[in-house]
């Protein structure tokens, strides 16, 4: 228990310190008083025995000091006075400390935020049970050499590699549907995001569901089970989060089915968005379950013990190779590719995440920089005290601490404050960003404090350790020696100071220039020409369910009252009706055949994507006609088998020719699906995503046979769109008051939609570089004033001897702007390189854009002058007389 | 005020353990003690011997309590422990062990 005794001898030693001091004072005194009685009972005459003592005996006080180190509480003595000592020092400049307490917060908040996102997306493993075992396994077609090799599964090839392979654990599937939840007491009907699982995948990802149970296996056949689970969000909106909906039924789709489970808070699998689980089977026929030619599954599987990724995925790639030669002419892929599902769930946000972590990581050392620099300013104008306190006897060691402290309080406030913004920003992140994968899974917690706190160190000894090692280093005697006049100012010191200073300009340059950068791509894509004219349009989607609406001619003639009560109303200049409006995203693509080239290989084949639309949709939209003619009335019903190709189709694949009359077969020939059509009519190119390359297109009548179902209404409108939603909105109720209707967007919002990751990523790193400058500018103007306050005699003494005002000016400004044009030469070099590292993010910008180029340096320029301006013109407005009697 | 070196305060710890074994000393006495026998070779500087009484007591092989003295004053009696006695022998064996070599090594 020796411990104990010595934590009760220091825990006594600290409490009772003025006893403890007392004590040692008077062992101290008796050891004298016997040195010296001692030294008279040798003969020594009185004083001399007492100087003879003394000498030997050393400074008392620093004895003391020497004698209570031995005590555990020496540190933390010291360091509590150090810090009452700093905090005494830096109340004493308050304009100093506030700017670098701001500096210090706003850096760390910001790197403390991002840090948190960072960990939470790309360095923590998924929620679920032993994560790294989990892959998704892809189709691979060898001809695609460009774009995204991991392309959707086929449901047929799904079920074929789950029953022949043997590599992994266990493979599910699932896909997105959307379900109409329409309610039994006139609730709103609504259309919520759904997937159809397969009844193995919760199991698979070691899910189970918070409430109920899972899917069983029988009711994952093709049939009428009608089963659900809901998520937890769902659960909670709508149904209020009782427990009682358990073995309830709900309707979907206009059928009732059964809820028999809901699954946990935290899954948010594959997206947040996700409302509502049915079986993978559910509502579909056997054909379509096992179709080999149309992709639109994901596949998840679950590593087995001792089996390599390679040696499984291998497995797979063969038997998909074989279907390939089995259904050949039809579209299937030769090879399976797998990839861990980490990877598959990050990989688009892992690039403007990590560059707005390095963007982050460039502003915390420019703030380093600048605190920095502030620091050797103001160690240089401490220099005398520092000199003082060295000669009466005040170690090197003791100094370097004190400034250290000093430095230590600064980033400590602003570590706190810090991390209160990154509490701040993290909640703001989570709500604007969409799309964030695994947002749910952002969270503050110890990991992260510690983290700051690791910041908080580094900056510290970063911002601390070069100005108060600059500060301490040089003689005792030397610093006294130093006149105020001003040619002391130490040459080693200014050169620090200025380097420090060119590598804040070039940090801040490198940002800027990457924040120009996105910022013009963003632009470009804001302002992208999705190939129609948009303004005054409104567009809103509804499905028909097939239950209710169970022959074409009921959805045609839906679609046609619908669109005769919308042309009827006041101000709709037009209305039309199509799958998707461009911008709106991808539809799915089927191959074609060009008889007259019938030599394409089966892997070859041309695909052109697929839409429909009504005769009024093109002009609505603004979407012009190249040639021929668009569809009219008769292509509806009559099957006539007419089809409208754009120009980048007709370009693509007919160079040159007169393409209208002449006939293209859809589908393949296994499903027996082919279909031969006339090409009565070529239009222009639409984006069906903004940011994306076009497709080659081709649109089928909406309302011919069974595509009327999912249907996206577009009007055009002669004032605010917005104002017309409930209009539109009324007569769809009017007819089927059971349908609901959503995405009610105008073209802008639709743009908005599709861009509001590159916009948040562009006005983060903006707001970072924006920062950067205001650093760079408060750097300069800290640093400058500082120079000019000691140059004050010497400009003095210049003026009294006939220096004009302007020379004073450019001397200063001088001084200033060097280190300026340093940085910025350099910044730019490492502007390039960025550039090139970012291209992947660059939307029709070049790397090397040369009017970014130039605007961000005009603009770091004007920051800089501005900084430079106010001291430069304080020192050519000296008062000779006045700075010379300074002195 | 140069601090001791490492091998110095080591010794130095050494002894004030030895010269306190016998029986409970005071600060000056074990100085003067330490000079005496070494002949006056080894000056006990004061500024070192607090530090170091400090230290060893928080190693928890000396104990100090208030004394009198003979001459009827007020004084912290130094005496050692049990860890303390079993510390003297280990720093002795060493000590020894040390001396030797290094006579080897010097002499040869």
């Amino acid at each position: 228990m020796r411990w104990m005794d010595r934590l009760q001898k220091a825990l006594s030693t600290l409490f009772r310190r003025g006893s403890e001091t007392a004590r040692l004072d008077e062992e101290m005194r008796f050891h004298m008083e016997q040195e010296i009685a001692d030294r008279i009972a040798r003969g020594v005459s009185p004083e001399e025995a007492g100087r003879a003592a003394m000498r030997q005996f050393g400074n008392p006080a620093l004895l003391r000091d020497e004698a209570r180190r031995g005590w555990s509480w020496g540190w933390l003595e010291t360091l509590g006075r150090d810090l009452r000592f700093g905090t005494r020092a830096l109340m004493r400049s308050p304009g100093f400390t506030i700017t670098a307490i701001t500096v210090m917060a706003l850096c760390i908040g910001a790197t403390t935020c991002l840090f948190t996102v960072v960990r939470s997306v790309l360095l923590e493993p998924l929620p679920f049970h032993d994560p790294d075992k989990l892959v998704m396994v892809y189709e691979h077609w060898r001809a695609n050499t460009s774009g995204n090799p991991y392309n959707p599964v086929a449901p047929g090839d799904f079920y074929e590699w789950h029953e022949q392979t043997h590599g992994f654990a266990d493979m599910a599937s699932y896909h997105y549907s959307g379900l109409a939840v329409t309610g039994d007491h006139g609730e709103m009907p609504e259309l919520v995001a759904a997937q159809k699982g397969t009844w193995n995948l919760f199991p698979l990802l070691g899910v189970s569901p918070a409430l109920g149970r899972n899917f069983r296996e029988d009711e994952d056949q093709v049939g009428d089970h009608h089963v659900a689970i809901l998520t937890w969000s769902f659960f909670q909106r709508r149904f209020g989060g009782d427990p009682a909906i358990i073995g309830k039924t709900i309707r979907m789709a206009a059928r009732p089915y059964t809820v028999v489970g809901v699954l946990p808070e935290w899954f948010a699998y594959p997206d947040a968005r996700t409302q509502v689980w049915v079986p993978y089977s559910d509502g579909e026929t056997f054909e379509r379950l096992h179709e080999h030619d149309n992709h639109y599954p994901y596949v998840v599987a679950r590593m087995k013990p001792g089996v390599s990724l390679k040696t499984a995925t291998d497995e797979v790639s063969a038997l998909q190779y074989r279907m390939h030669m089995q259904y050949a002419g039809s579209p299937v892929a030769e090879d399976a590719m797998s990839r861990p599902m980490i990877d598959d769930v990050v990989q688009d946000v892992k690039t403007p995440l990590l560059m707005m972590m390095s963007a982050v990581a460039c502003m915390l050392l420019i703030g380093c920089l600048n605190v920095s620099n502030l620091l050797v300013a103001r160690g240089a104008a401490r220099q005398k005290e520092m000199a003082i306190r060295g000669a009466l006897g005040a170690g090197r060691f003791a100094l370097l601490r004190e400034q250290m402290t000093e430095t230590v309080i600064l980033c400590g406030c602003g570590g706190v404050i810090g991390l209160l913004l990154a509490l701040a920003g993290t909640s703001w992140l989570k709500a604007h960003w969409h799309g964030l994968p695994r947002a749910s899974a952002i969270h503050v917690d110890l990991t992260i404090v510690l983290f700051t706190f690791g910041i908080v160190g580094l900056t510290a000894i970063l911002a601390g350790l070069l100005p108060a090692l600059s500060s301490t280093q040089r003689g005792v005697l030397e610093g006294l020696k130093d006149s105020s006049r001003g040619a002391g100012v130490g040459l080693s010191r200014a050169r620090l100071r200025k380097t420090l200073l060119s590598v804040e300009i070039a940090l801040t340059v490198v940002l800027l220039l990457s924040a120009g950068l996105l910022l013009k791509s963003f632009v470009q894509l804001r302002t992208t020409d999705l190939g129609i004219s948009g303004d005054h349009l409104l567009t809103l989607r509804y499905n028909l369910p097939k239950e209710i609406y169970t022959k074409p001619e009921q959805s045609v003639a839906f679609s046609q009252s619908l669109l005769e009560r919308v042309r009827r109303i006041p101000g709709v200049q037009s209305a039309g009706l199509g799958s998707t409006v461009p911008g709106g995203g991808y539809d799915g693509d089927q191959v074609f055949i060009i008889p007259e080239r019938p030599n394409y290989e089966s892997n070859k084949q041309p695909d052109a994507m697929i839409r429909y639309a009504d005769p009024g949709y093109f002009s609505t939209l603004g979407i012009p006609l190249v040639a021929g003619r668009v569809f009219n009335e008769h292509d509806r019903l009559d099957q006539s088998k007419k089809v409208v190709i754009t120009q980048e189709l007709a370009k693509r694949y007919y160079p040159g020719e007169n393409v209208i009359g002449r006939t293209i077969v859809f589908g393949t020939d296994i499903t027996n699906k082919k279909r031969t059509y006339e090409i009565v009519g070529v239009v222009g190119d639409t984006l069906w995503r903004v940011g994306q390359r076009t497709k080659a297109t081709a649109y089928f009548p909406v309302l011919s046979g069974d595509t009327g179902y999912r249907a996206t209404l577009v009007v055009r409108t002669s004032g605010d769109p917005l104002s017309y939603a409930i209009p539109v909105q009324k007569e769809i109720a009017a007819l089927d008051p059971q349908l609901p209707v959503v995405d009610v967007l105008t073209i802008p919002q639709i743009i908005g939609e599709s861009t509001v990751n590159q916009s948040l990523s562009a006005s983060l790193v903006l707001i970072f570089a924006g920062l950067s400058l205001l650093l760079a500018g408060v750097g300069l103007y800290g640093v400058l004033s500082y120079v000019v306050t000691q140059r004050i005699p010497e400009i003095g003494i210049r003026i009294a001897l006939g220096a004009q005002r302007g020379q004073v000016l450019g001397l200063v400004l001088r001084d200033g702007l060097r280190p300026v044009v340093l940085g910025l030469v350099v910044g730019i070099g490492g502007g390039v390189g960025v550039g090139y590292v970012i291209r992947s993010l660059l939307y029709q910008t070049k790397p090397l854009d040369p009017m970014v180029f130039a605007v961000m340096a005009a603009l770091l320029l004007a920051v800089a002058a501005l900084a430079c301006a106010a001291p430069a013109w304080r020192a050519s407005s000296v008062d000779p007389m006045q700075a010379l009697r300074t002195e | 005020m140069g601090r001791p070196n490492d091998l110095v305060q080591g010794t130095l710890g050494l002894l004030i353990l030895k010269t306190i074994s016998l029986e409970p000393k005071h600060g000056w006495a074990i100085a003067k003690r330490i000079e005496q026998i070494s002949n006056d070779v080894l000056q006990v500087q004061q500024g070192s011997l607090y530090p170091a009484l400090q230290r060893l007591e928080q190693q928890g092989w000396i104990r100090s309590k208030w004394g009198e003295t003979e001459t009827g004053r007020q004084a912290r009696f130094y005496s050692l422990t049990a860890a303390g006695r079993a510390q003297l022998e280990k720093e002795r064996e060493m000590w020894t062990r040390l001396s030797a070599a290094i006579d080897l090594v010097v002499e040869s």
